[in-house]
């Protein structure tokens, strides 16, 4: 779509939200939302299944692949969709460029952070010795 | 953005009349901000004492359990986040139907709208009657 001096002022803005572009993160957030319905429903479902949830009990679950797998996915999707999501209160409500860019780095460096701090958990579990 | 300071800002939440949907509209957000970082944060930590040893998950446990007069604000936190994961689960579903165009009617909208609250009410209190009411 062109953007040029010919556009009609509706043609410069169409598409622009308060974020000034965006719609690959707007189709990223609906995407990961569909996974994360799966996955949700997939950690609520095993916790009600196992048999106790003791530290034993859990670390068989999540050291064998059909723990650790999903498990796996539920920590990246969800940072990712958590990232995007927070990202879009931030752009409603700072409006400074400056303030906006320091918040969302700030919140860039957490959702990174946290999801390596889960996934190297859940790799030591995953291939530690069984416990 | 700085420059449009005179420009009017569009009206917000306090010249409409409240709606089922206005506020599953601010649930979903509210929800999604609390699940971002409490939900995620204790999803890290949980699995974190898991990988640290059985003294690192006693301490967890521990924390869990842990009481403020009598008050146990761990599961009561706990509880409130299978609230947020329901409402936001089930107000997602309803945003995704929104997304492809349907459900715009007002009728239909509204009674979506209240299924979403009493659908995670029911869910969250049905899980957690599971959970620690003897069931298991």
């Amino acid at each position: 779509m062109s953007r040029g001096e010919s556009a009609t002022p509706l043609g410069r803005v169409r598409g622009l939200g308060s974020a000034q572009h965006g719609g690959e993160h707007w189709l990223t957030e609906r995407v990961t939302s569909i996974a994360l319905l799966f996955l949700g429903s997939w950690l609520i479902t095993s916790l009600l299944l196992l048999p106790k949830l003791d530290q034993r009990t859990l670390s068989e679950w999540l050291h064998a692949p059909s723990g650790a797998i999903p498990m796996a996915l539920l920590v990246i999707v969800g940072c990712r969709h958590a990232l995007d999501g927070v990202k879009v209160v931030v752009d409603d409500y700072v409006h400074q460029e400056g303030s906006r860019f320091v918040w969302n780095t700030l919140l860039l460096f957490l959702a990174v952070g946290g999801g390596a701090i889960a996934l190297f958990a859940l790799a030591r579990i995953a291939f530690g010795a069984t416990a | 953005m700085a420059d449009t300071r005179s420009r009017p800002l569009s009206p917000h939440l306090t010249i409409w009349r409240w709606g089922p949907h206005m506020l599953v509209s601010i649930l979903h957000r509210v929800t999604g901000v609390g699940l971002s970082f409490a939900g995620l944060g204790i999803l890290a930590w949980w699995l974190y004492a898991l990988s640290a040893g059985s003294d690192a998950y006693a301490k967890f446990e521990a924390a869990l359990n842990y009481q403020f007069y009598r008050v146990p604000l761990m599961l009561i936190v706990l509880i409130g986040l299978t609230w947020a994961f329901f409402q936001h689960l089930l107000s997602g579903i309803r945003h995704l139907a929104m997304d492809s165009g349907a459900a715009f009617e007002l009728g239909v909208n509204k009674t979506f709208a209240i299924l979403t609250v009493i659908g995670s009410v029911v869910l969250t209190a049905g899980l957690w009657f599971y959970l620690l009411g003897g069931v298991k």
